[in-house]
């Protein structure tokens, strides 16, 4: 069986809702069927075949191709499959994604993973903001799985994360790590101001020093057992981080954010 | 039986080793010591889930709960305050029972949780750094109590063939045989004259009865030493069994082994029964 691919055939003037489009709810649908479903965008509804080509059949593996930063909502609550997106994600990608896989080959906007509970996001560009986080008002991000951004973070990063891993190749934005609960976020480029703002517990593993903040204490230099079992589940990974040549396992160990708790840390390879 | 495996790491084999001798002392026997654990065999750097050189203990109790607090105290008491160690699970499959679960208490709160690739470790720091324990390890069923009995000319020539069967046999995968080097001197029978006791010396095979008891010895043999197993399954018993009696019948009456035989029990004692003679076929 081919991938059931979706390819975009016109540029919608909104914002398009892609929620329908995961793999548990296509199941079993025939070509009509899909082609019959309703997509949000703005105040109108589309037909999914009036925005996309509709090739292939397998609904546990599809594909989104010419895909563009308009089509928000790609693999919510995803619960099993894989989603392939070509071309660039907009936002709440992979939104509390349950179980499943899906890769993005260019960017993707705001709340990437937000309130992700399981699987595998890859993004091989950027992503926006508010990556991993929980959405506004709500008080736990995501709660288990791994993110891999290969380029650049927002800022936000992880915010309220509660478990999980995120990995980003790239640099952070400013406040990366605030308010988490536990977690790890790993960040091999720089990171911006007030790194783990509030962070209660969790770990963010950095390679460059970073702007701290007076609320983290300085627990002075060591060799944590932990970090070769973490590199070692890297390598899997289609990433720098699975590259051996990348881990440590000397760091420098700060405590934060006093301000809270404190049971947080961040980890500077040495 | 139950039985569950801890992969012990250390900055070195001697660390490693020294953490795995003293989790597993004072188990010979489920009579008096609540379970029977022993080292299974040293593990090389790349066989430990962190790189370092490591050992692999087995610990085997009558129930599950049994094992369950010995597995806890043990960990606790001598690889929790073992220099540089680190405690991880042995057995992915199975019943999941406490690690490092429960551990975590000693860092006071200052414990951190990681969970990597589906499986939750805990940070435990302490003063030489932090204590690595996997949260859960596995419990099977097993078997305990295989075992045969060397019967020879002396006691330094039965010593020497036990030492040559615990050899070969340290070599075979999921047993461990936890006697003080693998060797009991002291073989029991169940009962005895005194109504505390439900175990008693095996006076049937002890040499120096021979003239004043319903002896199983025959007039040449001074010494009889035993060698108890226990493993994950009766095919684990099975295999150390045939390797540990071959390297005995490789010495062979020169060196003055004169019979193998077994502690059976009248056939009563558990469920399981080694026939020598189907082993070795």
């Amino acid at each position: 069986m081919s991938a059931l691919t979706f390819t975009l055939k016109t540029q919608p003037v909104q914002r398009v809702d892609m929620s329908p489009l995961v793999c548990q709810q296509l199941q079993g649908l025939s070509i009509a069927d899909i082609a019959a479903l309703e997509l949000h965008s703005g105040k109108r509804k589309f037909r999914v075949d009036e925005l996309f080509t509709i090739d292939g059949s397998d609904a546990q593996n599809i594909v989104i191709k010419n895909s563009i930063e308009k089509l928000d909502f790609i693999g919510k609550e995803l619960d099993g499959g894989t989603i392939t997106v070509e071309g660039d994600a907009g936002a709440y990608l992979a939104m509390s994604m349950k179980t499943g896989e899906i890769k993005v080959s260019g960017n993707a906007g705001l709340y990437a993973a937000c309130e992700m509970k399981n699987g595998y996001l890859e993004v091989s560009g950027n992503v926006g903001d508010f990556l991993g986080a929980a959405l506004p008002g709500n008080k736990m991000g995501m709660k288990g799985g791994i993110i891999l951004v290969k380029g650049n973070a927002g800022q936000r990063v992880g915010d309220h994360l509660r478990r999980g891993l995120i990995l980003i190749e790239g640099n952070a934005g400013d406040y990366c790590g605030s308010r988490m609960t536990a977690g790890t976020i790993a960040v091999m480029g720089s990171t911006g101001r007030y790194l783990g703002y509030a962070m209660r517990r969790g770990t963010l593993l950095l390679w460059n020093a970073p702007q701290l903040s007076a609320s983290f204490n300085d627990c002075g230099a060591h060799t944590l057992a932990f970090l070769p079992i973490l590199f070692s589940s890297f390598k899997s990974l289609n990433s720098k981080f699975a590259d051996a040549s990348v881990a440590f396992n000397r760091v420098q160990r700060y405590a934060g954010d006093m301000a809270e708790i404190g049971q947080g840390e961040v980890l500077v390879k040495r | 039986m139950k039985a569950t495996r801890a992969i012990i790491t250390a900055q070195n084999e001697k660390w490693a080793m020294i953490a795995a001798q003293t989790m597993t002392g004072f188990a010979t026997s489920v009579i008096a010591c609540g379970c029977e654990a022993g080292i299974e065999r040293v593990l090389s750097p790349d066989e430990t889930p962190d790189g370092r050189a490591g050992v692999s203990v087995m610990i085997f109790a009558m129930g599950g709960k049994g094992l369950a607090k010995q597995l806890e105290t043990r960990a606790g008491q001598c690889v929790l305050t073992s220099p540089t160690s680190a405690l991880f699970a042995g057995i992915d499959g199975g019943i999941r029972i406490p690690l490092g679960k429960n551990l975590r208490y000693f860092g006071d709160g200052f414990q951190i949780a990681k969970k990597i690739s589906g499986k939750r470790y805990w940070r435990i720091p302490v003063m030489d750094g932090e204590f690595l324990a996997e949260a859960t390890t596995g419990q099977v069923d097993a078997v305990g109590g295989g075992n045969f009995l060397v019967l020879a000319k002396s006691q330094p020539q039965a010593l020497a063939a036990c030492e040559a069967a615990i050899e070969a046999m340290r070599k075979m995968p999921n047993v461990i045989m936890p006697f003080p080097g693998g060797v009991v001197r002291s073989g029991s029978k169940v009962g005895s004259k005194y109504k505390t006791l439900n175990a008693s010396t095996n006076d049937a095979f002890c040499p120096t009865l021979k003239g004043a008891t319903k002896t199983d010895l025959s007039p040449n043999i001074e010494s009889v030493m035993e060698i108890v197993i226990d493993g994950l399954s009766k095919e684990d018993i099975d295999n150390a069994m045939r390797v540990g009696i071959q390297a005995v019948c490789d010495l062979g009456a020169e060196n003055g082994i004169e019979r193998i035989s077994a502690g059976n029990y009248g056939g009563k004692l558990g469920p399981f029964h080694f026939h020598l003679q189907e082993i070795m076929a």
